[in-house]
């Protein structure tokens, strides 16, 4: 089966892109957003439909409305006015893109996906579009270019790997956004965006869990975790007076593999005696307004800083996610500052000031991690991990808006014996996206999802043969959530884990019973069949 | 329809150009009247360009990061593709501007039975880089036309260029490398059914019309020879505002001028223009330092968010029955 869907050969399409004709195929488009929720979140032209139907039911003035909007944008972003003009077509985004790459679809290249808004922007918006037409690359607009927009701007996952190689760093993620933006002044969402975008405003969180079971999810985890540890872990939540509000996306109670990283970081906070607490109230560092609009991602964002000011907690420590941490590096303290009622964060074990969150004053757990590591203040056994050869799949939001990319190699190196790296192409600022970013990550479109990962998946299974690699580690909710079947259906034998799920197996915590379990509750590895071998801490000199 | 109605367009200039040079009121519009137009186009057109641009604000500060962030002290950062600092991004945009970084790293993936492979592909990166640096160069060696005494630089700049001294009159190597060039990319979106796909008109009218301009241009010099002093009347003239239409110009030099002119009067309205986009791209001139130093929305507003007093009020019984402290019992107590 999986060699049916490679069949992708790289033909010359012999339609031309102008055209704006898409086939709406079971697989490879997502379900529309139900009116209760474009409702719940007052967005405009609540109703029922589906991609499938003729009729959209637009609203009457639907082509002046996307005119006064890209107006608009143009206005309020430089980025967006600068990528509608700069764009040479010198293709060398084209082969980037995961979606492109495992669909060979021509409208999947960056430049065309762009080109798609840009012809529009051409026609409407400069002299040579108006005077010239299609000649100078301009298109109307009608209703089956909305319908190419929905396909394309949700055929991408914002993941930037095609900036990375642009001359002119054009960014597809900011065309998608505005381009999704424009598509919501219509009511054109999709559902797996806006429902949880619904629920995260009204309760908090994406799965739309409330208050008490928020701490029954927490609860059972820490039975768990005393089960395997025969430690009884503290489980704050909405404490005020905390030194620490910790924050992670909602899969990670709720999900598996997410969960055990959960352990993990339980075990890390006890075992350090960290003074923290959750909040049930902003129980999701998930940001689904990011792939709905800028607006609707600052909604979402606030409660955050509300919460830690209401609170009164000193600084902020936020978990493993991909475009949450994009949203709290690039976009959080703009949108929501200034966060001068918290303090500069310092590890209150290492005395460490984390100088590169000192007004956001938001710490990655990977940096806070990486750092007690680095001061010796954990005991590790990484010879608990030893049933596992591990790679790392960087987060396309860590890795290409932040830059996050040896703090959680490091913590890996020290966690386990055996490390091992995909290619070069494909890791650090070169890495492929899992194929369901940004919201992309339901079951509808799931052949899309299987293709797009496809690269990814490829470099996978290249360590998987050379050398074994049986556990990808990431650092994203949608990688854990959506990687495992991604690696069923390309690599099968390779598991997915969070960093600190990783690391939670190595950690030996003051006072727990003999382990004979990981943090999944499965055996660990004999001592004897283990091979005795030195961590392999390696310091990343500067 | 590109590639065709582009050649037909460049076409139809030179055909323009011979006809027009070859009348006494032809060489006043061809020489006068068309290249201060087109002059006041480029000009105008670019400040308007740029002033759009530059006025249309950056509400967020959004890099791409293309290497380890500066955290802890004992991790390397990635200082230019990852600057964190104003002076790292002024690195990063030099290493952009003058030798192209980004298209450097360019690979190019083939399936191989199943398999991807990513391989070097550094021609794109290096055509392209031939190309501008070469325009550059050929662009600086026409100063001697215009300005009087030539300026050392442009002395220098020709001997260098010249250095091999192939053939009288002698071969310039910059002439060679930019028509190569741009014979190169034109054949790279020709042959490339991807590129083909998507290029456009102004993606052939645009390297067509400098083919022109080059060949023409080098059939003055090495051909059928120009009237180097004439010209160079004109030029300064031209440069002067005191317009001359010196005799002996040539068909070949109107062909050119018009071509060059064409060219100029173009380059506001279209893609030519990410010469001067590439400074502003907030993806690369931005240091990432975005949790350091608080960036401003100028335009940032107020929203609807769902307060915890709200969030409090709904679920008020089942954060009571669960033992989650409430607002009201933190305060009392």
């Amino acid at each position: 089966m999986a060699d049916e869907r490679l069949k992708i050969e790289s033909v010359p399409p012999k339609s031309d892109w102008r055209d704006p004709k898409v086939e709406f195929r079971k697989g490879t488009f997502c379900y529309s957003a139900a009116g209760k929720h474009l409702e719940a979140l007052d967005l405009p032209n609540p109703r029922e439909w589906q991609p499938t139907d003729a009729d959209w039911k637009l609203p009457a003035d639907w082509k002046q409305i996307i005119l006064d909007g890209m107006r608009e944008r143009l206005k309020k972003y430089r980025s967006f006015r600068l990528f509608m003009d700069i764009c040479v077509r010198c293709g060398a985004c084209a082969d980037k893109c995961h979606y492109f790459l495992g669909s060979n679809d021509p409208k999947n290249m960056p430049m065309v996906r762009a080109e798609l808004l840009r012809s529009v922007y051409r026609r409407y918006f400069t002299p040579a579009g108006k005077a010239f037409g299609s000649l100078a690359g301009g298109r109307e607009l009608t209703e089956e270019v909305i319908k190419e927009w929905f396909y394309y701007f949700y055929q991408c996952s914002e993941c930037r790997r095609c900036s990375v190689f642009c001359p002119f760093g054009i960014d597809t993620a900011e065309v998608t956004m505005i381009g999704r933006e424009l598509l919501g002044l219509l009511g054109i969402n999709i559902n797996w965006v806006t429902k949880p975008a619904a629920d995260c405003f009204r309760v908090g969180n994406h799965l739309g869990i409330q208050p008490h079971a928020f701490k029954d999810s927490l609860e059972f985890a820490a039975e768990e975790l005393e089960e395997i540890t025969g430690i009884q872990v503290d489980l704050p939540i909405n404490r005020k007076g905390a030194e620490v509000l910790f924050i992670m996306p909602s899969a990670d109670y709720f999900a598996t593999p997410h969960y055990y990283t959960l352990l993990g970081y339980m075990s890390l906070f006890h075992e350090i005696g960290l003074d923290f607490t959750y909040s049930a109230y902003a129980s999701e560092g998930g940001n689904f307004g990011m792939f709905t609009s800028h607006e609707m991602m600052k909604r979402l964002n606030a409660k955050i800083y509300d919460e830690a000011r209401r609170l009164g907690v000193k600084w902020i420590l936020g978990g493993e996610c991909g475009h949450m941490w994009r949203v709290l590096h690039q976009y959080m303290d703009t949108m929501n500052g200034p966060a001068d009622f918290l303090e500069p964060p310092v590890s209150p074990i290492t005395g460490t000031r984390f100088d590169n969150a000192r007004t956001t004053r938001m710490v990655h757990i990977s940096e806070f991690t990486a750092d007690l590591l680095y001061h010796n203040k954990l005991k590790l056994d990484p010879r608990r991990n030893d049933r596992w050869n591990v790679t790392y799949h960087d987060s396309c939001n860590p890795a290409r808006g932040m830059g996050l990319l040896e703090e959680p190699r490091y913590v890996l190196k020290r966690s386990c014996n055996n490390f091992f790296e995909m290619p070069a192409n494909t890791i650090r600022e070169q890495t492929f996206c899992c194929g369901s970013g940004s919201g992309l990550g339901t079951d509808e479109n799931l052949e899309i999802r299987l293709r797009g990962g496809f690269p990814r998946a490829n470099a996978v299974r290249h360590v998987h043969e050379k050398h074994g690699v049986n556990m990808l580690a990431c650092m994203c909710a949608i990688d854990k959530a959506t990687m495992p079947a991604l690696m069923e259906y390309w690599v099968p034998g390779v598991e997915v884990a969070g960093v600190h799920e990783l690391l939670g197996n190595a950690l030996v915590m003051t006072g727990e019973k003999e382990r004979t379990k990981d943090l999944r509750g499965e055996p660990l590895p004999q001592p004897s069949m283990a091979q005795p071998q030195p961590p392999a801490a390696e310091v990343i000199n500067a | 329809m590109g590639p065709l109605s582009s050649a037909i367009g460049v076409v139809a200039l030179i055909v323009l150009a011979a006809l027009a040079g070859a009348s006494e009121p032809g060489r006043v519009v061809l020489g006068l009247v068309i290249p201060y137009a087109a002059l006041a186009t480029f000009l105008a057109g670019i400040c308007y360009r740029l002033v759009q641009w530059a006025l249309a604000p950056v509400p967020f500060r959004i890099p791409t990061t293309c290497g380890q962030q500066k955290s802890l002290p004992w991790i390397k950062s990635a200082r230019l593709d990852n600057p964190s600092t104003g002076l790292g991004a002024v690195g990063r945009m030099a290493l952009e501007v003058l030798l192209f970084r980004s298209l450097f790293r360019n690979n190019q993936a083939e399936l191989y039975e199943r398999r991807f492979v990513f391989g070097d592909s550094k021609y794109l990166w290096l055509g392209a880089l031939a190309f501008h640096w070469s325009l550059l160069i050929v662009l600086l060696r026409h100063l001697r036309l215009p300005v009087e005494p030539v300026p050392q630089f442009v002395l220098a700049l020709n001997a260098v260029d010249g250095f091999f001294q192939i053939g009288a009159p002698v071969l310039y190597l910059s002439n060679l490398i930019v028509l190569g060039a741009l014979v190169y990319l034109l054949l790279r979106r020709w042959r490339d059914p991807q590129l083909r796909y998507i290029s456009q008109f102004s993606d052939y009218f645009a390297p067509l019309l400098l083919l022109g301009i080059a060949v023409s241009g080098m059939l003055m010099r090495y051909g059928a020879g120009a009237d180097v002093v004439a010209v160079k009347r004109f030029a300064i003239g031209l440069a002067t505002f005191q317009p001359v239409l010196p005799e002996g110009l040539g068909l070949l030099f109107w062909i050119h001028l018009l071509l060059v002119s064409a060219l100029a009067a173009c380059f506001p309205f279209s893609k030519l223009m990410h010469m001067g986009g590439v400074f502003l791209s907030p993806t690369r001139n931005l240091a990432n330092n975005s949790r350091i130093k608080r960036h401003i929305n100028p335009w940032n507003y107020p929203v609807k968010t769902h307060t915890y007093a709200e969030w409090e009020h709904e679920f008020h019984d089942k954060i009571k029955a669960a033992g989650i402290p409430l607002d009201e019992e933190q305060k009392n107590g």
